[in-house]
C-alpha cells in the first residue's frame, strides 16, 4: 500500500482517537498537578432567615462583572498525589508500631487498593474457570436445547450492572427474602449488610455471577473450532476426558482465555458499580469510588478536580502494571508467529 | 348495554375530574416553567398545586443536590427555579446563580410573612415555604406500656431503647439515619451541636476535642440498639421501619412526620408521637440542627420566565394550598394550625435547638464527616484516629479549595 493511501485511510480513526482519548487523558493528567480553585474573599454578611438575622463573617468566592465565580487553576506539583497516598502517614505507621493493618486501611487510598486488588484477583478465577465448565457443559447437549440454554445464561450479562447489584441487594437487606430464608434455615438473626466482609462476599458473587456469561459465549466460541479429528485421535489413543481437555482443548483455546483475563483485568479492577449499587461505600471502597467521590459537587458547589484526576491517573498506572504479564504473553506469542 | 353505560361513566368521570383541575389554579399560566428540588412530601404539595396552572415541569430528586449549581450554571439554566435548603441555599449564593426577588415580592408576594423571606445583605434571595429539623419519634404505646416516660436527654433514651429492648416488644429499639455519606455527617453535626457552639476556629476546624469525642462516643451507643445495618439507613429506610412497627424510637426528620398517620403505607397509624429532640447535655440544647426549605429563581432565564415561576410559586405556597395539607411539613405560614405532626419540630425549635451553620467551610466539614465516621462506629478506628482523619481530610479539602 502507498503511504499516502494509508495515512487517508487512517487519518480519521487517528483524529478520533487523539480527540476522544489522547486529548482527554492528557488533560487529567495536567489538572492531577494543579488545585483548581475559586477566587475567595472574606467578608460580613447580614443573613435573614426564618430563625432570625445574624451577621457573620465568611469566606465566599469573588464573582466577575457576569456574575460568574472566577475559577483559578494553580500549579501544585504532585501535592495531590501527596494527598491521597499520605506517604508520610503511611512510613510513621510502619516505623513506629510495626505493621499494623488497621492504621494503614485508615488512608482511603490503601483500603480502596486492597479491596480493588482482592476484587480483581478473586474474581478471575473464578469467572474463568466456571465459564469454562459451563461452555463445555453445553457444548455436548443435544442441538435443540443447545439455543435456550445459551440464551438463559446469557440473561446475568445483559442486565444493567447497577440495577443487577440493587435487585442482588434487595433479595438481601434488612429482611430481604433470601435473608429471612437464611434465617429461618439457620435459625439465627442475620444481617448481611451490617459488616465489611459479608457485603464483600455479596459483591464478589454478584460480579462472578454477572461476568461468567461473557466467558461463556467466547469460550463456547472457540470450542466450536477444536479439530474434532484430534480429538478423536486421542481418544483412539486411550486419553480420558480429563487429559482431553488438558492437552488439546485448552491449549487450543489459551488465546482465548488470555483475552478473557485482560478484558476481566481491565473491567473489575474500575470496580464501581458494586459499590453504589450494594450502598458499601461505609465499610469498602474501590479506587473508580473515590474518584466519583472527589468529583461529586458537595454542598458549598465545589469539587475536587485534582484530586480526582491524581486518583484517575493512579487507577490507570495500576491497570497497566496489572496486564504487563498478559499483555507481553501475547506479545511474545504475536512475535513466535511472525518468526 | 351494561358495559357502555360503564364507560360513559368512566368517561364522564375523566371530563368532570378534568374540569376540577382546571378550575383548582386561577392563574393561567403561558410561559414554560420548569424547577428542580428534593422529592419529600411537602415538595409534592407545592409543585402539584403549581402543575394545575399549565406549562409547569417540577423534576422531583432526594439527589437534587448534585445538580443543583451545575444546572443553574449554565445560561440559559437548565430550571427556572429550584427548591433549596438552608445549606444548598448557600451553593447557589455563592455561585451567583440566583437573582434577588424584592421586586417581584412587592408586586406579586401579598401572602408571603416576613419570615418568609431570606434576606442577604438586604436583598431577598429565597423564599422559605416551611422549617425542618430531626426531632424525637416515639411509640407511645410502647413507652406508656413500659412506663417510660419521654425521654428528654441521650441518657435517657439509652435508659429508654435499653428497657425496650429487654421488653422484646419490637425488632430494635432505635432507627436512625446513619447511611454513610450525608446522613451520617448530619448526625455527627446534631449531636456535636448538643454538645459544643461551633465547628470552626476561623476557618480551621475545632472538632478534635472532648465535645468530638463525646459525640462519637454517643452515635456508638445509640447504633448498639439499632438495626446492624444502619450504616445503609437512610430517611425514608427509617420512616419504613416505623411504619411496619419495627422500631419504637429514633430522631427523624419532621418532614417525615406525617407519612406515619397514612394509612396506605402504615402499620402503626396514630401511635407514633412527636417531641423535641433530646438533648445530649443536661440543660443544654437539643442535639439537633434547624434547616428551612425554600424557592429560588435562577439568574439566567428571562424576566419574563422569572415573573412567570415567582407567580406560579406563590401559587403552590398559597396559605390555601398549604393548609389544606397541614402534615405534609411545619409550613411557615401563620394562617392556619398547625398540624399534630408537626409538634416535634415546634418543640426542638423552642427548646432552642441551633439553625444549621450553612456555609463552604461547613458544607466541606459535613462531607468529611459523612466519609470518616462509618470506621468508628464499626470499630475499624479508634475514636482519636477518627477525629485526626477528620481533621486531617478537612484540612486537605479546604486548602485544595483555597479556603486555608
Amino acid at each position: 500500500m502507498k503511504k499516502s493511501t494509508f495515512l487517508v485511510f487512517t487519518m480519521p480513526s487517528f483524529i478520533m482517537m487523539t480527540l476522544f482519548i489522547a486529548l482527554p487523558l492528557l488533560i487529567v493528567l495536567i489538572q492531577s498537578f494543579q488545585f483548581n480553585q475559586d477566587v475567595l474573599e472574606t467578608i460580613e454578611r447580614e443573613n435573614c432567615d426564618p430563625f432570625g438575622c445574624k451577621t457573620e463573617t465568611i469566606t465566599v468566592p469573588v464573582l466577575d462583572e457576569n456574575g460568574n465565580k472566577i475559577k483559578n487553576n494553580i500549579w501544585v506539583g504532585f501535592q495531590n498525589y501527596k494527598n491521597i497516598l499520605k506517604f508520610e502517614q503511611l512510613s510513621s505507621v510502619i516505623s513506629n508500631d510495626g505493621f499494623e493493618w488497621s492504621k494503614i486501611r485508615s488512608i482511603d487510598f490503601y483500603k480502596a487498593l486492597r479491596f480493588t486488588l482482592t476484587f480483581t484477583f478473586i474474581t478471575l478465577p473464578f469467572v474463568i474457570i466456571l465459564g469454562l465448565i459451563l461452555a463445555l457443559c453445553v457444548n455436548v447437549l443435544i442441538n435443540r436445547l443447545k439455543g435456550p440454554i445459551i440464551f438463559i445464561t446469557l440473561l446475568p450479562f445483559i442486565i444493567t450492572p447497577v440495577i443487577g447489584a440493587l435487585s442482588i441487594k434487595w433479595l438481601f437487606i434488612g429482611d430481604g427474602i433470601l435473608t429471612l430464608f437464611l434465617e429461618n434455615i439457620l435459625d439465627k438473626d442475620i444481617a448481611l449488610f451490617s459488616q465489611g466482609w459479608t457485603i464483600e462476599i455479596l459483591m464478589l458473587f454478584y460480579r462472578v455471577w454477572h461476568t461468567i456469561p461473557f466467558a461463556f459465549v467466547i469460550f463456547y466460541a472457540g470450542l466450536q473450532t477444536v479439530d474434532k479429528e484430534k480429538i478423536e485421535a486421542a481418544f483412539v489413543d486411550g486419553a480420558n476426558r480429563l487429559q482431553r481437555l488438558r492437552f488439546i482443548i485448552i491449549p487450543h483455546i489459551m488465546p482465548l482465555i488470555v483475552f478473557v483475563a485482560l478484558i476481566h483485568l481491565m473491567d473489575s479492577y474500575r470496580v464501581f458499580d458494586e459499590i453504589v449499587g450494594f450502598s458499601a461505600s461505609g465499610f469498602r471502597i474501590s479506587l473508580q469510588w473515590m474518584t466519583y467521590d472527589f468529583l461529586r459537587i458537595d454542598d458549598s458547589g465545589t469539587r475536587s478536580i485534582g484530586r480526582a484526576s491524581a486518583t484517575s491517573v493512579l487507577t490507570m498506572i495500576g491497570i497497566i502494571i496489572i496486564l504487563i504479564p498478559v499483555l507481553r504473553r501475547t506479545f511474545k506469542e504475536q512475535k513466535e508467529k511472525k518468526l | 348495554m351494561k358495559k357502555i353505560l360503564v364507560l360513559f361513566a368512566i368517561f364522564t368521570s375523566f371530563f368532570f375530574l378534568a374540569g376540577t383541575n382546571a378550575k383548582a389554579c386561577e392563574l393561567n399560566n403561558s410561559v414554560p416553567v420548569t424547577s428542580l428540588s428534593a422529592g419529600f412530601d411537602a415538595w409534592k404539595v407545592v409543585t402539584s398545586a403549581m402543575e394545575e396552572c399549565g406549562n409547569f415541569t417540577p423534576t422531583l430528586d432526594q439527589e437534587y443536590r448534585d445538580k443543583l449549581v451545575a444546572s443553574l450554571e449554565s445560561n440559559p439554566s437548565q430550571f427556572t427555579m429550584a427548591g433549596v435548603s438552608a445549606s444548598t441555599n448557600v451553593s447557589v449564593l455563592d455561585a451567583g446563580v440566583t437573582r434577588p426577588l424584592d421586586d417581584l415580592v412587592a408586586k406579586y408576594g401579598d401572602s408571603l410573612q416576613d419570615n418568609q423571606k431570606i434576606v442577604i445583605d438586604g436583598k431577598i434571595m429565597a423564599i422559605a415555604m416551611m422549617t425542618n429539623a430531626q426531632h424525637l419519634f416515639y411509640r407511645e404505646d410502647i413507652l406508656s406500656d413500659l412506663g417510660i416516660d419521654i425521654p428528654t436527654t441521650y441518657d435517657e433514651l439509652l435508659k429508654a431503647a435499653k428497657v425496650i429492648k429487654d421488653a422484646g416488644v419490637v425488632d430494635y429499639p432505635l432507627g436512625g439515619t446513619f447511611k454513610s455519606g450525608w446522613n451520617l455527617g448530619e448526625e455527627f453535626v446534631n449531636m456535636y451541636l448538643g454538645f459544643a457552639d461551633s465547628f470552626f476556629d476561623g476557618n480551621m476546624p475545632a472538632v478534635n476535642n472532648n465535645d468530638g469525642y463525646e459525640t462519637l462516643k454517643m452515635m456508638k451507643k445509640l447504633t448498639e440498639y439499632m438495626d446492624p445495618e444502619y450504616l445503609t439507613s437512610d430517611s425514608t429506610y427509617v420512616q419504613q421501619q416505623f411504619q411496619q412497627g419495627k422500631i419504637a424510637l429514633a430522631n427523624l426528620w419532621a418532614s417525615r412526620a406525617g407519612a406515619m398517620d397514612n394509612a396506605e403505607e402504615s402499620t402503626v397509624v396514630g401511635l407514633v408521637k412527636f417531641a423535641s429532640a433530646p438533648k445530649a447535655k443536661k440543660n443544654g440544647k437539643p442535639a439537633s440542627t434547624l434547616w428551612w426549605d425554600g424557592v429560588v429563581i435562577a439568574k439566567n432565564v428571562t424576566d419574563e420566565e422569572a415573573e412567570a415561576a415567582f407567580k406560579l410559586a406563590m401559587v403552590g405556597l398559597d396559605p390555601a394550598n398549604l393548609g389544606a395539607n397541614p402534615e405534609a411539613a411545619p409550613w411557615l405560614s401563620n394562617a392556619f394550625d398547625p398540624a399534630p405532626s408537626n409538634i416535634g419540630a415546634i418543640l426542638t425549635a423552642k427548646s432552642g435547638a441551633a439553625p444549621y451553620p450553612a456555609s463552604a467551610k461547613m458544607s466541606t466539614l459535613h462531607g468529611v464527616l459523612g466519609a470518616a465516621i462509618g470506621d468508628y462506629l464499626t470499630g475499624a478506628a479508634t475514636a482519636k484516629a477518627t477525629l485526626e482523619k477528620i481533621e486531617a481530610d478537612y484540612i486537605t479539602a479546604a486548602t485544595e479549595k483555597g479556603l486555608l
